[in-house]
């Protein structure tokens, strides 16, 4: 370190700490509204509860423009190649959030045109219950991820590129 | 029900006109919670449609709705019961068709008659398994493309083939 820059302050920390910190707070959902569902993400999303706040506002219309895919919905057997390939289009590193019992478990639907769990096709990493969730519950499903995030090791991957954590 | 809608003239008329028309494709004429439901043969059914249509001003079908009788037709019934919903409008008089269908009989398609027919046999052949012969385009409308089956019969399972839950 030179002179001149050792008398400047600086912190240290962790990589790994550094950047899940910059990941947890700038959250880019991918909204995909399939049912009633993505009337409490949109209420959430708005001015009264306000995702903004935890630097999440910014919700995308391309999957290749973000990280987070909330599954907001009841996911017919036709749509799940779609919600498959919206997946495979987001860049690592990204995660799953599956909102409401539809998208968890095929919710009131066990027949023959529903899926029975977007876990069957993409690796969700929290689920939301309710029917639908309150935007309360899913601010909470929110944090729990964040939470999650700061839990990760993203360096590992950098050093050992078999360590992918997504399909 | 002194309102009830087969009470009305110009349904009562058309029924008339109907049976003078075709004594021999006319089998039944049914009245159910004052709905009047015309029970045709397989063989008229495109014949009455037309007529209907430009004689007697029928100028919509607004829906074909199929049945299936799955337990009479284990005792010797037809499996399948269609029902054609035709309308004239603005009058707004409504009279129903009926045919019957046995699980491998193919119906003559309403299309040629009414455009509106195309989607409503494109359901009734994604749901049942009925078939239309004239059909311009006879695919799945529902189901994806590689579905096996048809889910609305009711020898179909209730949760899907996969198990469901």
């Amino acid at each position: 370190m030179t002179e001149d820059l050792s008398k400047q302050p600086f912190l240290l920390a962790r990589a790994d700490d550094l950047i899940t910190w910059a990941q947890k707070n700038s959250l880019w959902p991918f909204g995909s509204g399939l049912a009633c569902c993505a009337i409490e993400m949109i209420a959430t999303a708005a001015a009264r509860f306000d995702i903004a706040r935890f630097g999440m506002e910014l919700f995308r219309a391309s999957p290749r423009q973000a990280d987070l895919f909330i599954v907001a919905g009841t996911v017919t057997n036709k749509m799940a190649p779609v919600i498959r390939r919206l997946w495979d289009q987001m860049p690592d590193p990204k995660w799953a959030l599956a909102m409401g019992n539809c998208a968890i478990g095929g919710g009131p639907f066990p027949t023959y045109s529903v899926l029975q769990g977007v876990d069957k096709i993409i690796p969700v990493d929290v689920y939301v219950a309710g029917c639908p969730p309150t935007p309360q519950g899913l601010i909470h499903g929110l944090m729990t991820l964040q939470e999650k995030i700061a839990r990760s090791h993203p360096t590992k991957e950098i050093l050992d590129p078999h360590a992918r954590r997504s399909l | 029900m002194p309102d009830a809608a087969s009470d009305r003239f110009e349904i009562r008329q058309a029924v008339d006109q109907l049976s003078a028309r075709f004594p021999g494709e006319v089998l039944a004429v049914a009245v159910e919670k004052g709905e009047t439901a015309v029970h045709l043969g397989k063989k008229g059914l495109i014949l009455v449609l037309r007529f209907l249509k430009e004689e007697l001003g029928f100028n919509a079908l607004e829906d074909i709705v199929v049945l299936d009788n799955l337990r009479t037709a284990a005792e010797g019934g037809p499996r399948f019961t269609v029902l054609y919903q035709v309308g004239r409008f603005p009058a707004a008089v409504r009279l129903r068709l009926a045919v019957a269908v046995g699980e491998d009989e193919i119906l003559d398609s309403a299309v040629p008659v009414y455009r509106s027919a195309d989607w409503a046999e494109r359901e009734a052949y994604d749901m049942f398994g009925l078939r239309f012969d004239g059909h311009p385009d006879l695919r799945r409308i529902y189901m994806p493309e590689d579905f096996e089956g048809h889910p609305l019969r009711k020898d179909f399972p209730l949760q899907g083939r996969d198990g469901g839950v």
